[in-house]
């Protein structure tokens, strides 16, 4: 723990030291900036949120151009990525279909193929339920889900074989019971299809389902994580975002969190990646983004450097064996 | 009451200089993005979301919204002056606007579809101010099965308005909805006929089939015909407008039934395109002189616009009071709301008076305004086609290129859109249909995944699909419709075997 304590202030520091020595090098042409997502989305709000912010602030002096390239589940933009080597005028957000597309559809492309280079925060994912069911608790959830038949209780989530679905055959693992899960286009559809009461859960991204909880339409049960959100403004009349337990707490066993990172095309120089490292860094020092992560009750880890790559090469191991437990490598 | 002081309110928001300012310069932008084919409103507004940041949210708002609403109306200008329809919704829209101005008659058909378009909007806006919370609880009811049920309806409708043998009718639908599953399928996470070409990856857009079958489609078609415009002895007349808008009157009830069409598919949210084939194949079907439609009938312009407009504008209802986006410009509008700070959803209208109430006045203003401004250009719009075909042809192309490109910034998809072009050539000479084509394509995918997943939810029974008054109604609805016109032509064949046998005897 030290240790890498130690590396990342070593890593930090050395990374602002090029930056303020050096400036050597700066784009000198409108940035393309890839969402492997269709607009509208998590990743394709933040996006132009970040292209807003730059611009408002100036961090930059060439514009930022947000393109969406969501074929393929995130594939076609993640190969314009990989195919564009030494190219510094392109990076691509990440969804969670870093790892899952390729697994799922045996597109050839892996993070290796591109360069990582910051971590801009980490989603969140919390259990829902209609706030009309009787279940209060996490525990009382898992209790009917263990009570009923196989393929009793339906998830809605986002996409197939994606984050959604992988957290759905967690849930399965903990009840020891089928649950029927159902995809839908976006988050959006997902938290609006629970409110109808279509279908009994699901795991939606806090900025995702947060207006409907704090009109009362929907209950939080758990949060997805190894500690619980530090959020202490209180949403609904009586919760915050940071009063919800973890799942693991409550006997579901599940921890996830998304990855919202950037990286770049394959052999860009060390000078530019370095740019890119220290342009998130002032944008993570504006009051709007802060503003931002505490809207979304995003977990706001920060990293860059070989801390990142090392972080992603784990969640990569995670998720081959998440979705190999799961059935869903591509055969 | 409430609503009308609220929205009294929301006028004096709207109403500001800098406001109105925002409103024109939205409506002016709005309208060159409906014109430019691909472009399209969503990818308007999302290239200038970022440029409002700055702005504070009510401004903006209105500046987004009312590019929105330039884009519903300029995309009627290139569907009837060159057959390319510049928004998905417009291309009902082609079928009876292009021969209108093939016969010389483009200024009466734009101003059919303007003011149209205008009359559906209003309508939903009114629906909206004083329906709002009403409307929202009924969307909730919609779930998998009320989606399919729905776009079953639109099939349904849409049925047997095309003249060419059903056999033809079936090959186009079918070869749309082939192109249709192309690419990801959502409901396995499984990549489908894409032979290991990544290019193929994201399927096939509807967009660039569309700018590829009926404009390079008929650009072919100009050539081999004498290098002319047909429409080309169209007058500059400014009257046209008041003589156009006598005749509308007449055609009320297309009018009412259009415009409560467009609003259902608005809120459920069936989306804009869908509401202008339904209503496009309803008129048909209501109406005594059924041949005329696709040659030039005026009613075949005035039946979708309004649908497509109305739908349109309510599809921000949804967006507004749930946070689910109607279509996929009120989709980018709802990043727009939470990158502003603004959480949409059922408090939206509590705890944001001002902007949500501004909003909606800036409805009101916005269409007003913009079809102001789009009928005073009707003689210029009208004028382009006396411009020889030799300058304007390579322009068309052009702008068809820029707009398959802007679609997904591929160059790929340039050429899918040449390929379309003389697929579109062949379909004509050969006289195949290319609706059902594009109808299977845009709704074949949507309708298929709403299928797999009501089948999902009920475990393989096909009883949800009548599991409630709602569904089971649409259902009903759509059958109803199904087998009106095969009962139609079993009865005029049994009445021509019966005359056959007369005669023979």
């Amino acid at each position: 723990m030290k240790l890498t304590k130690i590396a990342f202030a070593l890593g930090a520091s050395l990374a602002l030291f090029a930056a303020s020595a050096a400036h050597a090098w700066e784009p000198t042409k409108p940035v393309e900036f890839v969402v492997p997502a269709g607009t509208g989305g998590g990743a394709d709000q933040m996006a132009r949120f970040l292209q807003g912010v730059i611009a408002k602030h100036k961090l930059m002096k060439q514009p930022m151009v947000v393109v969406n390239k969501s074929g393929g589940a995130g594939a076609e933009g993640f190969l314009e990525i990989k195919g564009a080597k030494g190219d510094a005028h392109k990076i691509v957000i990440t969804l969670s279909n870093l790892f899952t597309t390729p697994l799922a559809t045996a597109v050839p492309f892996n993070w290796r193929d591109m360069t990582p280079v910051s971590m801009l925060a980490l989603d969140e994912f919390v259990l829902w339920v209609n706030a009309e069911t009787p279940y209060k608790t996490a525990k009382d959830y898992l209790d009917a889900v263990k009570a009923g038949t196989d393929n009793k209780f339906k998830m809605a989530g986002t996409g197939s074989k994606q984050e959604d679905q992988l957290i759905t055959v967690l849930v399965e693992k903990a009840a020891g019971k089928k649950i029927t899960y159902i995809p839908f286009k976006g988050g959006g559809d997902v938290a609006v299809q629970l409110v109808g009461k279509h279908v009994d859960s699901s795991v939606n991204n806090p900025i995702e389902a947060e207006a409907h909880w704090r009109s009362g339409k929907l209950r939080a049960l758990c949060v997805m994580d190894g500690k619980p959100m530090p959020y202490k403004t209180k949403v609904t009349a009586t919760q915050a975002w940071g009063d919800l337990p973890t799942c693991k707490s409550s006997g579901i066993d599940v921890e996830y969190l998304m990855l919202r990172g950037i990286f770049m095309p394959p052999e860009v120089t060390s000078d530019q990646v370095a740019f890119y490292v220290d342009l998130f860094k002032k944008v993570r020092e504006l009051p709007e983004w802060k503003e931002f992560m505490e809207k979304g009750a995003f977990n706001q880890t920060f990293m860059s450097g070989k801390e990142f790559a090392d972080w992603v090469a784990k969640a990569e191991a995670q998720h081959v064996s998440l979705m190999k437990n799961a059935g869903f490598l591509a055969k | 009451m409430d609503e009308i002081n609220s929205l009294m309110q929301g006028f004096s928001v709207a109403m500001t200089l800098p406001n109105l300012g925002f409103m024109l310069v939205g409506l002016l932008l709005g309208i060159l993005i409906g014109v430019l084919p691909g472009l399209g409103g969503a990818n308007g507004v999302a290239i200038l979301l970022p440029l409002t940041f700055s702005m504070n949210p009510t401004s903006a708002i209105i500046m987004l919204s009312c590019i929105y609403w330039g884009a519903l109306f300029g995309g009627a200008i290139t569907s009837i002056l060159f057959n390319i329809p510049g928004e998905p919704w417009s291309v009902a829209t082609t079928f009876d606007g292009y021969p209108l101005a093939q016969q010389g008659r483009a200024a009466e058909a734009l101003t059919a579809a303007f003011t149209s378009s205008f009359v559906g909007a209003l309508f939903a806006v009114l629906a909206i101010t004083f329906l709002a919370p009403l409307l929202a609880r009924f969307a909730l009811k919609f779930g998998p099965a009320e989606f399919f049920a729905v776009q079953m309806l639109t099939f349904c409708s849409f049925i047997g308005m095309s003249k060419e043998p059903p056999m033809k009718t079936l090959a186009a639908m079918m070869l749309g909805f082939a192109l249709a599953a192309v690419g990801m399928d959502s409901v396995t996470g499984q990549l489908r006929m894409t032979f290991g070409f990544p290019v193929l990856l994201k399927g096939f857009d509807f967009l660039i089939a569309v700018i590829g079958l009926f404009g390079i489609g008929e650009i072919l078609l100009t050539m081999e015909e004498g290098l002319a415009f047909k429409g080309k002895s169209a007058k500059i007349n400014f009257r046209i407008v008041w003589q156009t808008w006598k005749e509308l009157i007449r055609h009320w009830r297309t009018f009412l039934r259009s415009v409560l069409i467009g609003c259902w598919m608005g809120i459920t949210p069936g989306g804009a395109t869908p509401a202008s084939f339904m209503s496009y194949g309803m008129a048909r079907r209501a109406a005594k002189d059924k041949d005329s439609f696709g040659k030039g009938n005026i009613e075949g312009v005035i039946a979708p616009e309004p649908a497509a407009h109305a739908a349109g504008t309510s599809a921000l209802l949804p967006m507004l009071t749930l946070g689910i986006p109607g279509s996929p410009t009120a989709a980018v509008l709802l990043g727009g709301l939470l990158i502003w700070g603004l959480q949409p959803g059922p408090l939206l209208f509590v705890e944001q008076k001002d902007f949500v109430w501004g909003l909606i006045a800036s409805m009101y203003l916005g269409n007003i305004v913009g079809l102001i401004v789009v009928l005073t250009t009707v003689p210029w719009w009208a004028a382009i086609l006396r411009i020889p075909f030799a300058v304007i042809a390579p322009v068309i192309i052009f702008i068809c290129a820029v707009g398959a490109y802007t679609v997904h910034s591929s160059i790929f998809d340039v050429i899918m859109m040449l390929v379309f072009g003389v697929f579109g050539y062949f379909f004509k000479k050969l006289r195949y249909p290319l609706a059902p084509l594009v109808l299977a394509l845009v709704l074949g995918d949507m309708a298929e995944s709403s299928f797999r997943q009501s089948m999902l939810l009920s475990q393989g029974e096909i009883g949800i699909f009548y599991s409630n008054w709602l569904v089971g109604g649409l259902m009903a609805l759509s059958i109803f419709l199904l087998l009106v016109p095969m009962w139609a032509g079993l009865k005029s064949m049994l009445r021509r075997r019966e005359a056959g046998a007369h005669l023979g005897r």
